[in-house]
């Protein structure tokens, strides 16, 4: 059925009896021409990109839970293209593109809110930096600008500009960033994938990778053995174990990312705001809920949960740069598991065994990612080679040492 | 979290920093490439076990081998890095 303000009014006219499905739930086949494993973002968007762009409709999504039941349900929504390196920046531009046009492409309601982005500069030298990188930013043709500190507190009247160790000196602007909803994003490219024949295969969790001859054979999953000639692993957090299947070992650590929602109140931040100066950001939902997070918690984890030091910190952050914050009272805490790399950026490519492809170290920012990553994932996998996009996303630069260190910090995740 | 710092007691974790997996043994200067991309660079990432290396800034400042599982934070043994 093909959403629209007809199939609203036909619907609502019926008593609303007539909708369908979202997608089926089929039986897995005894071989796919291609298996992702993983039902988050990345892995849907891939099968729908495979589907629409390269007419490979022989394809199952393999996810061990329910559909964005990961990482692509649990983050802040945030999406941007404020990027520093050029192996980066091009990439996330396509990202920003296709989030400019992907509810028409896959006809479902993302709610995909340009809202502005917003880098707050907290000294000089920060504000220096956020010129050079807004600079790099116009030269790859992405909107940038560098706002003075009477431009932000214009746009922002209940931020706290004045305090004396941290006083907001100005901010990086990207007017076309700001936030999707994420579960209509897993929905609704599970939604397009499945109509053009992809089986998506819930509660199937892949526990090993058939591998012979240097070349994959398929998938062991709990529903049984599912042949393919082609295997792509988009499983985040979880990148490590499901590698380890095939004998890989990767530039990868797992660590907790946690978020956080309030009451809702009236508008305040229309907005998405990064402090400088600490670990905190948000965003105000459309219920009115500020959705807030902060750094990660720092230590490897699968926990799913995070720990408090790390919530005083994100609390501490946020009353210092909305003082009007204090008085709400927060109504839920969540964690996700990051597959985060050791130079902050992600990795999509082939690997050394035949048929097998890899799209991980997404970090703390993957969301933004998704609808390119599935796009350069698709194109890896149907074509066999890397696409110009994803080309610095190679799996072997951190031996070579072409590394894509947008911080400059080294192998040590904590940092990034 | 609490850790047990075999010097202080046991302390929360807020008062530790940490870089991670405890590295393996450094290789030799003259070692191939690829021995020392292992070492930069792969992690074992395990769910369970994991041996990793905390110092303990806000307190005695000692490095310490804290044994942790990942997906409980359950610390099964601390010592000090260096006996
Ligand atoms: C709290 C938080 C806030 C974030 N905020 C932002 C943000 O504001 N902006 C941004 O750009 N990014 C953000 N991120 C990062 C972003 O959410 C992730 O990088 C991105 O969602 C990862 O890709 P994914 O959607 O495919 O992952 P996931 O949704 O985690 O998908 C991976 C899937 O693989 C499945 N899987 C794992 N193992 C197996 C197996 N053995 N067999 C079958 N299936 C398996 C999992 O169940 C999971 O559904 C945030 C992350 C967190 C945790
Ligand atoms: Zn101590």
């Amino acid at each position: 059925m093909k959403y629209s303000v007809f199939s609203i009014l036909r619907n609502a006219l019926t008593g609303n009896r007539a909708w369908t499905p979202v997608w089926r739930f089929p039986t897995p086949r005894a071989a796919y021409d291609t298996v992702i494993v993983g039902g988050g973002g990345h892995g849907l968007a891939t099968a729908h990109y495979l589907a629409k762009l390269h007419g490979i409709t022989d394809v199952a999504v393999v996810e061990k839970g329910y559909l964005g039941s990961g990482n692509v349900g649990r983050n802040t929504t945030i999406i941007r293209s404020n990027y520093l390196l050029p192996g980066n920046t091009h990439f996330y531009e396509h990202s920003m593109k296709l989030w400019e046009g992907l509810e028409q492409d896959i006809n479902y309601n993302a709610m995909v809110s340009q809202r502005g982005v917003l880098n707050l500069a907290h000294s000089d030298g920060q504000r220096d930096a956020y010129a050079r990188r807004g600079n790099a930013m116009r030269i790859a043709g992405v909107d940038a600008e560098l706002l003075d500190a009477a431009q932000v507190k214009a746009m922002l009247p209940l931020l706290n500009t004045d305090n004396p160790r941290f006083p907001v000196k100005g901010g990086l602007l990207q007017r076309r960033g700001g936030t999707v909803r994420h579960d209509a994003v897993a929905w609704g490219y599970a939604r397009a994938a499945d109509q053009r024949g992809v089986d998506l295969l819930q509660n199937t969790e892949v526990t090993g990778i058939r591998v012979e001859g240097g070349r994959v054979r398929g998938v062991e999953t709990t529903r049984g053995f599912i042949a393919a000639k082609r295997v792509g692993l988009a499983v985040a957090g979880n990148t490590s174990r499901v590698a380890a299947m095939a004998g890989l070992r990767l530039p990868i650590e797992s660590h907790l990312l946690q978020a956080f929602v309030s009451e809702a109140v009236k508008p305040m931040i229309d907005c998405v705001v990064t402090y400088g100066a600490g670990h905190f950001y948000v965003s105000q939902s459309d219920k009115g809920g500020l959705v807030f997070g902060g750094d990660i918690d720092g230590y490897n984890s699968y926990a799913q949960r995070g720990g408090l030091p790390v919530v005083e910190d994100v609390m501490e952050g946020g009353v210092q740069l909305f003082p009007a914050m204090s008085r709400l009272r927060y109504l839920r805490q969540w964690g996700g598991i990051m597959d985060m790399s050791m130079d902050g950026s992600p990795i999509i490519d082939r690997t050394p065994i035949e048929g097998l492809f890899l799209n991980c170290g997404w970090c703390y920012g993957g969301f933004k990612a998704t609808p390119a990553s599935g796009w350069c994932f698709a194109h890896t996998i149907a074509t066999g080679e890397p696409h110009a996009l994803n080309a610095a996303f190679r799996l072997d630069r951190f031996a070579s040492g072409a590394v894509l260190d947008e911080k400059g910090v080294g192998a040590q995740p904590n940092l990034h | 979290m609490l850790i047990p710092c075999p010097f202080c007691g046991p302390r929360g974790s807020a008062e530790f920093s940490t870089v991670g997996s405890k590295p393996p043994p450094r290789p030799v200067p003259d070692a191939p490439p690829e021995a020392w991309h292992d070492y930069v660079n792969i992690r074992d990432n395990p769910a369970g076990v994991h041996e990793e290396l905390w110092q303990h800034v806000h307190g005695c400042r000692q490095w310490l081998v804290v044994t942790r599982d990942t997906r409980s934070h359950a610390i099964a043994a601390v010592k000090a890095a260096r006996p």
